[in-house]
């Protein structure tokens, strides 16, 4: 697990950003669909331990963002910097393999599976029994399994969803899949988690309880996190620095309170007349 | 009343993890099992051995390998038909080239020439999805039955065209050919399957069918979860065809005797999917349901009339077959999608909380 | 033996321009059957999204109805009429008991159930009409079945066969029939705004289940004139069913949801093979055209796999 860094504790810099390592850069990434430009050369880091929030009205590209880091869209321009290596195109396997892991805006379970299989199906790339060994599914391969059960047993118990351990997921409320969908993500044991508006469609309670599961694996585990969100107050409340998007550029890079306080993200949220 | 698991605690994640975590259910296929070796074979005449028990298994079993395709890893394949028949073809040559060897070593080895062409045939998978893939999967069909037909090598430069089985042993008991006796042949089937079916269940509940539900239930999830599609969808295509390719040798071994390519056409792909969507999509069990259900309505629909005084032809009933078949896709589909095996559990759920509507 | 693959053939194409100018045309005709077989799907595809593996069955099924309401002594125009209701009578049963229940169902599901429905009607079909092949009532219908020998250079020689002409003008008098119909009158206007979203449609008082009846009977008509035209250049058995799955490769090419796309597919793969099988099939054996479409529809779809006309296809999460 990576030692934690509390942003929020180091010294400030002349540029008034809080140092710690940086985790992942993004360097003048541009993407575009045909005619259609997504993202326009946007450039911005996150750094080891902290909560990374991406804003911005919609279609400003955040989702497309969250697929370029993690492989699933290629940029045309720019690359990424991940602990240290850089790279222009990656396979989404291999992303997962560099240590991101994610869930998704509509959620993404395997619906035909229990919750306790979702989040086997985190632990996918824990498990490297070869399979002569899965075929007999005894010594080594069961060893193995039961190893990641016992992982997975514990992201269980932090995110309080035992009652469903054996239930298929396509039966469960959807703040619950959420909440399974996150448990899935975590199995991975991941560097850098993304998530992809965690909180839509929830009532006030659910958000809350999913805040407090984003701060807890935060300080917790020490996993760094990006998440995009619609809901400012929970935005402002949680994470260390933010960057706001509009029209596939960016428009706003720092903490909440600059952020909240710049005149080109006022204008991109409330409309302007240019 | 007698089927609760009320007591029955687990204490560790092995315990929790064993494929019939209720003991009803381990004494129930226990019993299954015990009437299947020791009373069927010995009660059974030859007829119900060899026209009902036999070709049932092996239906069975290549159900079960379309169904790891298309039920676990949501693939679908309507070449199986093509896929047994490149077993069968295999499992010939072999004979003929190594005459010494054993019948059984060379019937699971013909399957890995049809989970061979099966990955080939499973390569486009990782281009292309759903709806599409079926068309692909025809071409396999087509091009298969198209090079049983025109290569000779294949069926030894018969005259006729088609491969007759040799007589082989087992234990110097004759288990193929004319004068195999239905037991001997029924306890290899039998004794086949069970093996195959064993080390099926385990690959599905271990990582590997894990992966093959994530491709099925949510790809793009998958991927991003560190599922390398290539090897998912290929092992997929590889484990499904050589079941297939296993069932298509023993089709031919111990059940037909000898087979021309028409044998192993687009009607035989399509019978088994319907033993696999009658059965239940992504059950085991399904599979021996469904084939047990497919296989035996035509013989009971031709037997069962006469029995009753009613007189029918041979081709009405065939007729009348297709028919109730084709309805009962529909009504399961609209009905029960998850297929027999769905009413089993159900049936089961049901038992568990008796007298009582709920738990 | 490369020279026998990227040589010969075409040495024989240029030695005999009458010859391949008659394959391509036998291969035209084809295309435009399967073109046919491919626009009964396509209509279908649009407007309910689901892929009708009984579009070739029904071709079957429409022309064995026509020809056995004859042999038991309909007359010929009341036998047409008789089956054009019959087509109406099956769209209604398929919309009532497999469509309606199974709306939102996922595409597998739905394409499964119409191979069930095809199975139905492989059964009904030979249940009530016997599974004997049975001779199109061409004649009868008014349809032509000369031929006209055409002299091209000096000996060159091509025969075209009446029927295959007026296939090919019926299947043209139909394209240009639906076009109007889907252009220009209101229940054409319904059907487009159906296939583009059906639940704006319904918000706008569209009926679901009409339209999909009326689509499944376009659909029926299509099948019943490709089952005259197919019926008349061989019999009309189930066996047509394994070249009615023809329609799937077309289908790749052209784009499940495109009219032009099925048309321009069908020529494709109707011409393709059959001189694929005249001038290349000799090399392996013969007999290639049983799979030879589907090879061809399968190379494609790796490098197109939206098809001809088909949008560019992309993955969002």
């Amino acid at each position: 697990m990576n030692r934690h860094v509390d942003p929020r504790q180091a010294l400030p810099q002349p540029d008034g950003i809080a140092t710690g390592e940086v985790l992942l850069d993004v360097r003048n990434v541009s993407l575009r669909f045909g005619g259609v430009k997504a993202i326009t050369d946007i450039s911005f880091d996150i750094r080891k331990g902290e909560i990374r929030a991406i804003i911005g009205p919609n279609g400003a590209g955040k989702t497309s963002m969250l697929n370029v880091i993690n492989g699933f869209y290629t940029p045309q321009e720019g690359s990424i910097v991940f602990r240290g290596k850089e790279r222009k195109k990656i396979a989404p396997y291999e992303a997962a393999a560099s240590g991101i892991a994610r869930t998704f805006q509509n959620v993404a379970l395997f619906k035909g599976m229990s919750t306790l299989d979702n989040i086997m199906a985190g632990r996918t790339l824990a498990m490297h029994r070869n399979f002569f060994w899965q075929l007999i599914y005894y010594g080594p391969a069961l060893r193995e399994e039961i190893a990641n059960r016992r992982k997975v047993e514990e992201i269980i118990d932090f995110l309080e969803i035992q009652h469903i351990r054996k239930v298929p997921v396509g039966r469960l409320p959807y703040g619950l899949q959420k909440r399974v969908e996150l448990g899935r993500a975590l199995a991975a044991e991941p560097a850098l988690l993304l998530l992809d508006e965690p909180m839509a469609g929830m009532n006030l309670e659910e958000k809350e309880d999913m805040s407090r599961f984003i701060l807890d694996v935060n300080s917790q585990f020490g996993t760094t996190i990006a998440l995009i969100e619609h809901d400012m107050g929970v935005v402002m409340d949680i994470s260390d620095r933010v960057v706001v998007l509009d029209y596939g550029r960016k428009i706003g890079d720092g903490t909440p309170e600059e952020v909240k306080s710049s005149q080109e993200v006022i204008d991109a949220y409330l409309g302007v007349s240019h | 009343m007698f089927y609760r698991e009320a007591g029955q605690f687990k204490t560790s994640y092995e315990a929790d993890q064993q494929v019939f975590p209720i003991l009803q259910d381990r004494i129930g296929v226990a019993i299954i099992l015990g009437v299947a070796i020791f009373i069927v074979p010995f009660v059974a005449n030859d007829f119900f051995l060899s026209a009902i028990a036999i070709p049932f298994l092996i239906l069975a079993l290549a159900t079960i390998g379309l169904n790891v395709l298309t039920g676990y890893a949501g693939q679908l394949s309507l070449g199986t038909g093509g896929f047994m028949g490149v077993g069968a073809y295999a499992c010939y040559k072999l004979t003929t080239l190594f005459p010494d060897v054993s019948i059984v070593v060379h019937i699971l080895l013909s399957g890995f020439a049809a989970a061979a062409v099966g990955m080939v045939f499973g390569l486009p998978s990782l281009r292309i999805k759903g709806l599409y893939l079926a068309v692909t999967t025809l071409a396999a069909q087509f091009f298969l039955e198209w090079c049983f037909i025109r290569i000779p090598w294949l069926y030894n430069y018969n005259a006729s065209g088609a491969i007759e089985v040799p007589g082989r042993q087992i234990l110097g008991t004759m288990v193929t050919g004319a004068s195999a006796g239905s037991v001997p042949r029924y306890f290899t089937v039998l004794a086949i399957v069970i093996l195959l079916t064993v080390l099926v269940k385990n690959l599905l509940r271990g990582r590997i069918g894990r992966q093959w539900m994530m491709i099925r239930d949510m790809d793009i999830a998958a991927e991003l979860m560190g599922v390398r599609p290539l090897y998912a969808k290929l092992s997929a295509f590889a484990v499904s065809s050589y079941l297939c390719g296993v069932a298509g040798a023993m089709f031919v071994f111990f059940y037909l005797g000898a087979a021309e390519p028409s044998a192993f056409s687009i009607t035989l792909s399509f019978q088994i999917l319907f033993m696999a969507i009658l059965g239940g999509l992504g059950s085991l069990v399904g599979c021996f349901f469904g084939a047990a259900f497919i296989w035996a309505l035509p013989i009971i629909l031709r037997a069962g009339p006469p029995m009753i005084g009613i007189p029918i032809a041979a081709e009405t009933a065939f007729h009348i077959t297709s028919m109730i078949i084709g309805a009962l896709i529909v009504t399961f589909l609209i009905l029960e999608p998850h297929g027999l095996a769905r009413l089993w559990q159900i049936g089961k759920e049901k038992l568990r909380v008796w007298p009582f509507p709920y738990a | 033996m490369l020279h026998q693959i990227f040589v010969d053939p075409f040495l024989q194409m240029a030695d005999m321009p009458d010859f391949l100018l008659q394959v391509i045309w036998e291969g035209f005709v084809a295309g435009v059957l399967y073109a046919l077989i491919a626009l009964g799907f396509v209509l279908i595809f649009k407007a309910s999204g689901v892929f009708n593996f009984a579009q070739g069955i029904m071709v079957v099924f429409a022309g064995l109805t026509l020809v056995g309401l004859h042999e038991a002594g309909v007359p010929a125009y009341l036998a047409l009429a008789l089956a054009i209701s019959v087509m109406a009578l099956l769209a209604i049963a398929v919309e009532r008991f497999v469509m309606r229940p199974l709306v939102n169902q996922p595409d597998i599901i739905l394409l499964m159930s119409t191979i069930g429905m095809t199975y139905f009607l492989i059964g009904l079909g030979e249940f009530v009409f016997g599974g004997e092949p049975k001779k199109m009532i061409t004649r009868e219908l008014g349809l032509p079945t000369g031929s006209t020998e055409i002299e091209i250079g000096e000996q060159g020689l091509v025969i075209l066969q009446h029927i295959d002409i007026a296939a090919a003008v019926i299947a043209i008098i139909m394209v240009s029939a639906l076009a109007l119909f889907f252009n220009k009158t209101r229940i054409g206007r319904a059907l487009r705004a159906v296939a583009d979203d059906h639940q704006a449609a319904q918000s706008v008082g569209i009926s679901l289940n009409q339209i999909w009846a009326i689509v499944w009977f376009a659909a029926g008509i299509v099948a019943l004139a490709t089952g005259i035209m197919w019926g008349a250049r061989s019999d009309v058995s189930f066996a047509l069913e394994i070249v009615a799955l023809k329609a799937l490769p077309v289908l790749i090419l052209g784009g499940f949801t495109s009219i032009p796309g099925a048309i321009v597919g069908g020529l494709i793969i109707g011409i393709g093979e059959k001189i694929g099988e005249i001038y290349w099939g000799p090399l392996v054996g013969g007999g290639i055209e049983s799979w030879l479409a589907y090879m061809i529809a399968l190379i494609f779809l790796l490098f197109r796999p939206q098809g001809l006309f088909g949008e560019r296809i992309i993955e969002r999460v």
